[in-house]
């Protein structure tokens, strides 16, 4: 079961700089430890985080083996208007999880 | 470094090391840590894992405690209940409750742990199976029930029924083990502040279990960090759920009695 915590403020001023905070949570696998028979198991990661502004991507990252098993994503983007923000991951074996968040510009 | 600890000396010298010995022999039986000198694992962390813990959208353990809520009201078991059935609202229900465990169970005749307890109420009241240890499910549930807790003082409750329970826990926290030939008190009671390799050796009060380890990358129980331990001093550890491992979970929780419950805590 995949879950995720978003922090995203609820209001900004047009043209501030806000801060986004994510973190989900993930059964990693690394893909370099074997079973005591010796077959490798295959790696099971979170490869990549993107985070769109009403449909515009403001925010990418790309990720390998070794960073984190639960990654927590702290990025800052410009509040240009109202609406929402929608923060998609996807990794292996078809792992996908959608989380969205609102924010009102004055 | 604590003040009590002996001081050593870099110069060698019979009368010196001797002195030495003595001091550290001495060390080693130094009794209970006095309560104002009581410190919770988390002021021996650095800032930024401090940071980590305080807000709740960096801390990890926020996301078992997130699943908790959501099995909180999930029905389950041949019965069809779900905690939420019985027990309603966590937030007034749960209220303290992982602070005043292990507690007295009267079926069992002992103390029970809180992931004892949840197990008990999955087989008994919703005649569903027990959960496993470190499971995914039982932890986050705990975490659910612990994180009711927070900012309460650890209040478990010692009377006839669990005094027995309670000096079987100190007599093995006193009581050497495993190929090192060390007990806990060695290190958490007379060594406290110093270093072990490159870690800060805590006073060991299990004041924020289940807690997220960054070592383990995951959500962990504390048998699962007295398993630790005694791995450490290649001690065979107890199975989970043993009696040993509840009275020393009883004992450490009266140790820490009156310190503020921080569950989920982060750690190194």
């Amino acid at each position: 079961m995949a879950s995720a915590l978003i922090n995203v403020p609820a209001r900004a001023k047009r043209g501030e700089i806000i801060e986004i905070k994510t973190l989900i949570s993930h059964v990693m696998e690394t893909g370099f430890r074997r079973t005591q028979l010796g077959a490798v198991i295959p790696r099971d990661i979170i490869r990549r985080f993107v985070c769109t502004y009403n449909g515009t991507e403001v925010f990418r990252a790309e990720l390998h083996p070794a960073i984190a098993a639960n990654p927590f994503i702290v990025f800052s983007t410009v509040a240009v208007e109202s609406g929402t923000l929608v923060f998609h991951w996807t990794g292996d074996h078809g792992f996908s999880v959608t989380e969205s968040a609102a924010i009102s510009v004055d | 470094m604590a003040p009590h600890t002996p001081q050593r000396s870099s110069r060698p010298g019979k009368a010196v090391a001797l002195l030495g010995a003595i001091a550290i022999a001495a060390s080693a039986f130094a009794g209970e840590i006095a309560p104002s000198e009581r410190r919770s694992g988390y002021d021996f962390m650095s800032r930024e894992t401090r940071a980590m813990q305080d807000d709740d959208t960096a801390n990890p353990g926020m996301l078992w405690v997130l699943e908790g809520g959501t099995l909180w009201s999930r029905k389950t078991g041949a019965a069809g209940r779900a905690c939420a059935d019985c027990h309603g609202d966590a937030r007034t229900s749960m209220k303290g409750v992982a602070a005043r465990h292990p507690a007295f169970d009267a079926a069992k005749g002992r103390p029970v742990s809180l992931e004892q307890r949840i197990n008990l109420c999955r087989t008994d009241r919703q005649q569903a199976s027990p959960l496993a240890w470190e499971s995914r499910e039982l932890l986050a549930l705990t975490a659910f029930v612990a994180r009711q807790s927070r900012g309460l003082p650890i209040d478990v409750v010692i009377d006839a029924r669990t005094q027995p329970f309670l000096d079987a826990g100190r007599a093995a926290f006193h009581r050497r083990q495993g190929q090192l030939n060390l007990a806990c008190t060695q290190c958490h009671d007379a060594n406290w502040g110093r270093q072990l390799a490159g870690n800060v050796i805590p006073q060991a009060h299990p004041t924020g279990y289940p807690l997220y380890r960054l070592e383990w990358q995951a959500l962990g129980s504390l048998q699962r960090r007295l398993r630790n331990c005694l791995v450490g001093i290649r001690a065979e550890p107890y199975d989970y759920g043993a009696a040993e491992l509840v009275d020393l979970e009883l004992y450490l929780m009266w140790r820490a009695r009156g310190m503020t419950m921080e569950a989920p805590a982060v750690r190194p």
